[in-house]
């Protein structure tokens, strides 16, 4: 096992592999990263499930989450992530309008995504319940809107990759770009399956 | 399929579940499947977690269970682990980082819940510091 990890650096070691290329290395870099953001994400989560029961005589999850808004969410991350892997699907076999079609469809439920949780933080800001209120609220709020922040980067990234798209077309840099993306696009979905677990159905039920 | 294409060592495990296809990033099979059985474990999550005749404990750990069978789903179907040159480093490094999160969440869940039985009521504090 060692020596396969050692042959990373240096690649053209035993059965005379070629040279990894670009998007395998920049895909296993980016890999790296994502699997230190979940960590990031455990830490936040961690926090939460220690501060659940401190809500200073506040309201507790039981009366502030919807189940409704999370399952639409919910829906919302998922056909996103599954139109995403499409799009990379077509991608692989040079399909522009496939690719196209399935990028902007990730695109407007990710947008879709984002105007439920900025509604629903807004909701709760206006009746008080704001990241203030009390210990539960800002874990709630730091984990939620940490992940609602990688969205929010992840779909500008979007946008700025789909104008190199159209501009360019499928060249090996901006097939990379894509890997990447669908890959950070993936792992969000991941961390939502342990939002809307932990903290809407855990903490809104039990 | 031939011995040498099998043994390709970029094409990762030809038994893996989500990597059948020839493709760097699976088959729209694989992403069928993948959705599908997400989309059936979510909404048996949200079936489950309203239940008031299981005790809520099990019902907890039946969501713990259904959100992570739920990520496996979606690491093995649509996140297919396969883009770095050796498959080994990526399990590797997956193992290094689900250690981390494990020490993480299950440390500090299992710290704080002790400081919090082990320590003098609030108000008995305040007592004393007068």
């Amino acid at each position: 096992m060692s020596s396969n990890v050692v042959s990373l650096d240096m690649p053209s070691g035993e059965s005379g592999a070629q040279l990894p290329s670009r998007q395998h290395v920049t895909g296993f870099g980016f890999y790296l990263y994502l699997l230190s953001d979940g960590i990031l994400f455990a830490a936040l989560f961690a926090g939460f499930a220690v501060l659940r029961t401190a809500t200073d005589g506040g309201p507790d999850g039981h009366v502030l989450f919807s189940a409704r808004n999370a399952f639409i969410e919910t829906a919302c991350l998922l056909t996103s992530s599954f139109t995403c892997g499409i799009a990379m699907l077509a991608c692989d076999r040079r399909n522009k309008f496939v690719a196209l079609i399935g990028f902007l469809v990730t695109a407007v439920l990710g947008i879709v995504f984002l105007t439920l949780e900025i509604h629903e933080f807004a909701d709760l800001i206006a009746k008080g319940d704001g990241p203030g209120r009390s210990a539960f609220l800002s874990s709630f709020f730091t984990l939620v809107s940490t992940h609602g922040l990688h969205v929010t980067c992840g779909l500008l990234w979007l946008g700025v990759l789909l104008v190199q798209f159209l501009l360019r077309g499928f060249t090996p840099a901006i097939l990379r770009r894509f890997l990447c993306f669908s890959l950070f696009w993936h792992v969000l979905d991941v961390v939502w399956i342990g939002v809307f677990t932990f903290v809407y159905l855990v903490g809104g039920y039990l | 399929m031939t011995a040498q294409q099998r043994h390709d060592p970029r094409r990762g495990e030809s038994s893996t579940p989500g990597l059948e296809s020839r493709e760097a990033h699976g088959s729209f099979r694989g992403y069928i499947i993948g959705y599908v059985s997400a989309i059936a474990l979510t909404i048996a999550a949200f079936a489950i977690a309203p239940s008031t005749s299981m005790a809520p404990f099990s019902v907890a750990a039946a969501l713990a269970v259904l959100a992570i069978a739920q990520m496996l789903i979606h690491l093995i179907f649509f996140l297919h682990i396969n883009t770095a040159p050796m498959q080994k480093t990526n399990i590797l490094a997956f193992a290094a980082a689900m250690l981390i999160i494990a020490i993480v969440v299950i440390g500090s869940i299992w710290i704080m819940g002790h400081l919090n039985r082990n320590m003098l009521p609030m108000d008995h504090l305040m007592q004393m510091q007068r």
